[in-house]
C-alpha cells in the first residue's frame, strides 16, 4: 500500500503519527483514503473545488504533482506520497 | 521625529495578522504561516483609523526617512533600528531614456540605500524594530547576501546577536559586507533554497527571529517604502510603469500594495499603472510562469546565473507576483547574463549610477519590455535599482574595460592618450 508522510502541522489529525498508508492508485483515491482514516484531513489539505491547496505540495517520489497530473496522478503500491507545507522566505 | 500629535499610546494601526488566503485573524507575534490552510500571514491594517491622521502634510513634515510612512508600517511603538533608513534619490534618468528609446525614465537609487547600499535596510529596520518589541536577542536570516548585510549590521547597531546563513558562493563584497559586523556568517553548501528550507528549521527549533521566516509578515512591509517614496517624490503620482527584479518575489508585490494604499487613502489619485517584473533567464521561475500563461511556478532547481542575488529557485511570492503583473497588465521578461552586464554599464554610463547584478536585470530587462511594447515608448517608467555595484564587483571584472598605462610624462600622455583621443573624436 502507498505511504504517506504527515507534516507537523497536521499531526494532531493523524493522532502523531507521521507515516501513514493510505490506499489508493491515484492521489485523489489516496487523499480519499486518507479523510476516511482520518477525518478533517482533506479539507487541510484540499479547497472546496477538491484541488491542492496553493501552499501545500504534495510530491509522488520526490515528483510534485502539480507536475504530473495533480489529483489524477497514478500511485503505485510501492509509492512513497509527501504532503508539505510550501516554504516561505526570501 | 515627527511634530504630528498623535499621542505616543495611541491605538496602533495594525492589530492583526491575516492569511492571504482564507482571512483567518491571528496575533501579530512571530508567526508566518495560517494554521488551517499553510497560506502566508500579512500584517492587517486599520485604513479608516490611518485615512483619518495621515495626510501628505503631515507625511511632508518628517524627517526624510522611510519612516515618515509610519502608520503604514507594522511595528506598534517608535521604531528603534534603522531610523535613518531610506528615502533615497529618485533621479531623472534623461540620456538613459533616449538610450532605451521611452520618453520619461525615472531611477529610484536604492544602491545609496543607508547603511548598507541596498534596499534591505527598508524590510530590516521594520523586522528589527518589531523583533525588539517581541523580546528578541537573537535575530537571523536566509539571504543572498544584501539580506545578510542589512540584518549583521543593523543587529550590530541595536546590540543584538545574529546569524546569517547564505549559499557558500556568493560574492566576496557581500561576504565580507556581512563578516565586519562581527554576526555569524554561516556559508551553506547548497543553493538559496537549501538555506531557506534550513533556517525554516531553525526558526521553528530555537525560537531565533528569522527576518524573512518567522517576522516575514513584518519585514515583507518595509519594502512598500520604496513605493511611497517613490509616489510622493514624483509629487504625489503613481508612476505609469515600474519595472522591478524578482527573486521571491515579495518587492514587486509591497511595491503594488504601496500604490494601492495611496490610491485608498487619498494621498494619489488613482491613476491606471503597471508593474514589470524582471528576473535572470537562469533562474525565472516567475517569468516564465507569467509568460507561459500561468500561475503555477514550476521551481528551478539549481539556478544558473551570475545574479546570486535573485537565484531563488523556489520564489515565496511567486504566485501573487503574477497575479500583480496580471491585474496591472504589467509584463515580465528575463534577461540573459551577458545583457545583465550591459545594463549595468548602460545605467553607470549614461546616469552614473552603479549598481549591482540585480540593477544590471532591471535595466536590461526594461529595454526588452520597451522594445517589445509591453512599455509604450511615449510612456513614463520607473526602474527600482536595488543594490550597489560595488558588492557584485566578479560581475564585470574584465568587462568594463581597463586603464591605460603609462609614464609619468606629458610625452608619453600626448601620445598614448590626448592625440589619439583628440582624432577619435574627430572620426
Amino acid at each position: 500500500m502507498p505511504t504517506v508522510r504527515i507534516p507537523t502541522p497536521l499531526r494532531k489529525l493523524t493522532g502523531e503519527l507521521e507515516v501513514v498508508e493510505a490506499a489508493g492508485t491515484t492521489i485523489a483515491e489516496v487523499l480519499h483514503s486518507l479523510e476516511q482514516a482520518f477525518p478533517g484531513l482533506n479539507e487541510r489539505i484540499c479547497d472546496e473545488s477538491g484541488n491542492v491547496r496553493r501552499f501545500v505540495n504534495v510530491f509522488v517520489n520526490d515528483e510534485d504533482i502539480r507536475f504530473l497530473e495533480e489529483a489524477a496522478t497514478p500511485v503505485k503500491p510501492t509509492d512513497e506520497i509527501s504532503i508539505v507545507p510550501a516554504i516561505a522566505g526570501g | 521625529m515627527e511634530k504630528g500629535n498623535i499621542p505616543m499610546q495611541s491605538k496602533p494601526f495594525f492589530s492583526n495578522l491575516k492569511c492571504r488566503e482564507c482571512g483567518r485573524l491571528y496575533p501579530k507575534q512571530a508567526i508566518h504561516v495560517c494554521d488551517f490552510d499553510f497560506g502566508p500571514l500579512e500584517a492587517a491594517y486599520d485604513y479608516e483609523a490611518i485615512g483619518r491622521v495621515l495626510t501628505r502634510q503631515r507625511i511632508e513634515s518628517r524627517p526624510h526617512t522611510m519612516w515618515r510612512y509610519r502608520e503604514l508600517l507594522p511595528i506598534d511603538g517608535e521604531p528603534t533600528v534603522g531610523t535613518e533608513v531610506g528615502f533615497t534619490p529618485l533621479i531623472k534618468a534623461d540620456r538613459l531614456a533616449k538610450l532605451l528609446g521611452i520618453r520619461e525614465l525615472w531611477i529610484k537609487n536604492d544602491t545609496v540605500n543607508y547603511p548598507t547600499l541596498s534596499f534591505k535596510d527598508r524590510v530590516v529596520s521594520v523586522a528589527l524594530s518589531r523583533a525588539r518589541e517581541l523580546g528578541f536577542t537573537v535575530v537571523a536570516c536566509a539571504s543572498t547576501g544584501n539580506l545578510a548585510n542589512s540584518v549583521a549590521a543593523n543587529a550590530a547597531s541595536a546590540g543584538l546577536k545574529s546569524y546569517v546563513l547564505i549559499p557558500a558562493d556568493l560574492e566576496q563584497g557581500k561576504v565580507l559586507g556581512s563578516l565586519i559586523y562581527g554576526t555569524q556568517v554561516i556559508a551553506i553548501q547548497g543553493a538559496y533554497d537549501q538555506v531557506n528550507r534550513l533556517c525554516s528549521e531553525i526558526a521553528g527549533k530555537y525560537g531565533w527571529g528569522f527576518v524573512n521566516v518567522n517576522l516575514r509578515p513584518y519585514y515583507a512591509e518595509g519594502s512598500k517604502s520604496m513605493g511611497f517614496e517613490i509616489c510622493e517624490q514624483l509629487g504625489w503620482r503613481i508612476p505609469q510603469h515600474t519595472v522591478i527584479p524578482m527573486a521571491s518575489g515579495s518587492l514587486l508585490t509591497k511595491i503594488h500594495k504601496s500604490y494601492k494604499e495611496f490610491a485608498q487613502l487619498g494621498l494619489v489619485e488613482n491613476t491606471p499603472f503597471s508593474v514589470h517584473g524582471t528576473q535572470a533567464t537562469g533562474c525565472a521561475p516567475i517569468s516564465h510562469a507569467l509568460k507561459r500563461g500561468t500561475d503555477i511556478v514550476k521551481p528551478v532547481p539549481k539556478p544558473d546565473t551570475i545574479v546570486k542575488s535573485l537565484a531563488i529557485g523556489t520564489p515565496a511570492d511567486g504566485y501573487y507576483a503574477i497575479h500583480s503583473m496580471r491585474q496591472t497588465g504589467g509584463s515580465a521578461e528575463d534577461v540573459s547574463d551577458e545583457e545583465v552586464v550591459e545594463g549595468i554599464r548602460m545605467l553607470a554610463e549614461y546616469a552614473g549610477i552603479f549598481a549591482e547584478t540585480a540593477g544590471g536585470v532591471t535595466v536590461a530587462g526594461a529595454k526588452k519590455l520597451i522594445a517589445s511594447g509591453h512599455i509604450g515608448k511615449d510612456d513614463s517608467a520607473v526602474l527600482c535599482i536595488t543594490g550597489h555595484g560595488l558588492k557584485t564587483q566578479e560581475a564585470i571584472i574584465g568587462k568594463c574595460g581597463a586603464p591605460r598605462l603609462i609614464a609619468p610624462n606629458i610625452r608619453e600622455f600626448e601620445e598614448k592618450v590626448y592625440a589619439p583621443d583628440l582624432a577619435a573624436a574627430a572620426f
